[in-house]
């Protein structure tokens, strides 16, 4: 079994450049009642070109003010977040992000919101239905283009907003739990599929979830997160090749890995706050 | 399918009507109420048929009221939703101009008849300005709350999209606020309707109104016609409400903002 373990707890070493950093980076939240809250403290960590990262930690983590951050909707309070060694300072079309709601344009069809992508790409009008019916065609929605949001099941707005993603050709793709709220089946079924995409298309991917083993079988490397004030506390390599198989033994056993290391962490901080299990 | 849809939605409304004239014929036919007091449907239904065309006729005052609607509701409506935009664009003028159009609310738009006609004398802009300064605050409101509950996930997409500033505004903000505004057009009108035929009542402006229309009829004889202009307001009340109604559920069905009955 221990001869089998594909981690290793040393930082990425891959040749590919560095396409995200962090680099000290804290922020704080004054809360509506006035209370100060530590979201994240000195995290620092990069993502290679092409790479694809997970970040899992207990809730609270600040797992989303790190994708804010990257995303460019927030402003680190202390330290830099870059991109192509740049600052990022506002939000743009290189990088996509996908929020748990699918977050799709009530008055526009499927097809219109790939194109409303499109067009802030600056695709030339005559261009437009074509290159959205491609995107759409891509997660197996070409069918159902002329359909308003409200009319696709919860899977399938998922896939219309990954299209819509993809539209902008973004060299980043920023997750946040986006299929947090669908049941297993769907979830596992468009992890598939974005396994899929990822593999094609080669963009450098960051995806939050709670789920390790969403994690396990999407990323080359898992970031562990501790409790707030959120830092990486382990790194997990994955080098299982693609495409992954759910029940594949070695994915498995990280899964057990990372479980036991998070369950630390959790009891951890419910002994700081004198929680035990069993007391409450 | 489609056929007993209509009829579902249908029936409840003709039975109230059937009900209505029924309970009135049975009251009038029996002398239970004097005609003095409460003609009988079909005196109604004389005086109604008999008062359509001529000048003094209730087409012509119809068309009077009307006009005077789309005039004063159409200058409040743009003047509003432009204090609207400005509103939730600023905190410093929702604060202020905000403030004052919630107060502008709590006053019954009649209530600046009396200063209307001090300051423009018993006249069409007296009138007009009644109905303008009653859909004026109910547009500003309905704008500013419209635009301000656009869910921030929709601008947080557009602005990871690459949109900002008056583009934001216009692919994101706008669409999203429509049904919200529409629902504060809905109330204007209805706000601006009743100030109008407040004002026509109190008998000022040149033009004929309903409101003349009823206030010149003030008189036991006329009876049958006081009915039935009051029945013709109605009326027009539920067919312009009935319009709104479906544009309303156009655009809400579009976004799914519509609950199946």
């Amino acid at each position: 079994m221990s001869d089998a373990r594909p981690l290793s707890l040393v930082p990425d070493l891959s040749e590919a450049p560095v396409k995200l950093s962090f680099r000290d980076v804290s922020k704080a939240y004054t809360t509506g009642s006035g209370t100060v809250v530590e979201a994240i403290r000195d995290v620092s960590f990069e993502v290679g070109t092409g790479e694809f990262v997970c970040l899992i930690g207990p809730s609270g983590c600040g797992k989303s003010t790190i994708l804010n951050l990257l995303a460019g909707l927030e402003r680190p309070d202390d330290g830099e977040v870059l991109l192509d060694g740049a600052t990022v300072v506002e939000p743009g079309p290189d990088r996509a992000l996908l929020f748990q709601d699918p977050a799709l344009f009530p008055w526009l069809s499927v097809r219109g919101n790939v194109e409303y992508a499109l067009r802030l790409r600056g695709t030339p009008e005559g261009e437009l239905r074509d290159t959205a019916e491609h995107w759409l065609e891509r997660v197996h929605l070409a069918a159902f283009a002329d359909l308003q949001p409200h009319e696709l099941s919860g899977g399938m707005r998922h896939r219309a907003a990954i299209a819509r993603a993809l539209a902008c050709r973004p060299q980043v793709l920023l997750a946040d739990e986006p299929f947090g709220a669908l049941d297993a089946q769907m979830r596992e079924i468009l992890q598939v599929e974005l396994q899929q995409v990822w593999s094609e298309l080669g963009n450098t991917f960051v995806f939050v979830t709670h789920n390790i083993r969403e994690a396990t079988f999407l990323a080359d490397r898992v970031i562990l997160l501790s409790a707030r004030p959120g830092r990486p506390i382990e790194e997990y390599r994955i080098t299982t090749p693609r495409p992954r198989r759910f029940d594949d033994a070695l994915l498995r056993s990280v899964v057990l890995d990372i479980h036991e290391r998070l369950s630390e962490e959790v009891e951890r901080v419910a002994g700081e706050e004198g929680l035990r299990p069993g007391m409450a | 399918m489609q056929g007993k849809r209509v009829f579902d939605r249908v029936w409840p409304r003709l039975a109230l009507v059937a009900g209505i004239l029924f309970v009135w014929w049975a009251v009038t036919a029996s002398g239970l109420i004097g005609p003095e007091k409460l003609p009988s449907p079909a005196d109604v239904w004389n005086a109604f048929t008999s008062h359509v065309t001529g000048a003094d006729g209730l087409l012509a005052a119809a068309r009077g009221t009307l006009i005077r609607l789309a005039f004063a509701l159409g200058v409040a409506v743009v003047v509003g939703t432009l204090i609207g935009f400005a509103m939730a664009a600023s905190v410093v003028v929702q604060r202020s101009i905000g403030t004052l159009m919630t107060a502008l609310q709590s006053l019954p738009s009649i209530a600046w008849l009396p200063l209307a006609l001090i300051w423009f004398g018993p006249t069409e802009r007296a009138v007009m300005f009644v109905v303008f300064i009653g859909g004026v605050p109910a547009v500003a409101i309905a704008t500013a709350t419209s635009i301000r509950q656009v869910s921030p996930l929709f601008t947080r997409a557009a602005r990871t999209m690459g949109a900002r500033g008056w583009t934001l505004q216009r692919t994101v903000v706008l669409p999203a606020c429509v049904p919200g505004y529409w629902t504060g057009l809905q109330q204007a009108w209805a706000v601006a309707w009743r100030a109008l035929l407040a004002a026509e009542i109190i008998r000022i402006g040149a033009a004929r109104g309903l409101g003349h229309l009823l206030e010149a009829s003030t008189s036991a004889e006329n009876i049958s016609l006081i009915i039935a202009i009051m029945g013709v307001i109605v009326v027009i009340g539920l067919v312009i409400d009935l319009l709104f109604s479906v544009v309303d559920r156009r655009i809400r069905r579009k976004r799914g903002l519509l609950v199946p009955a």
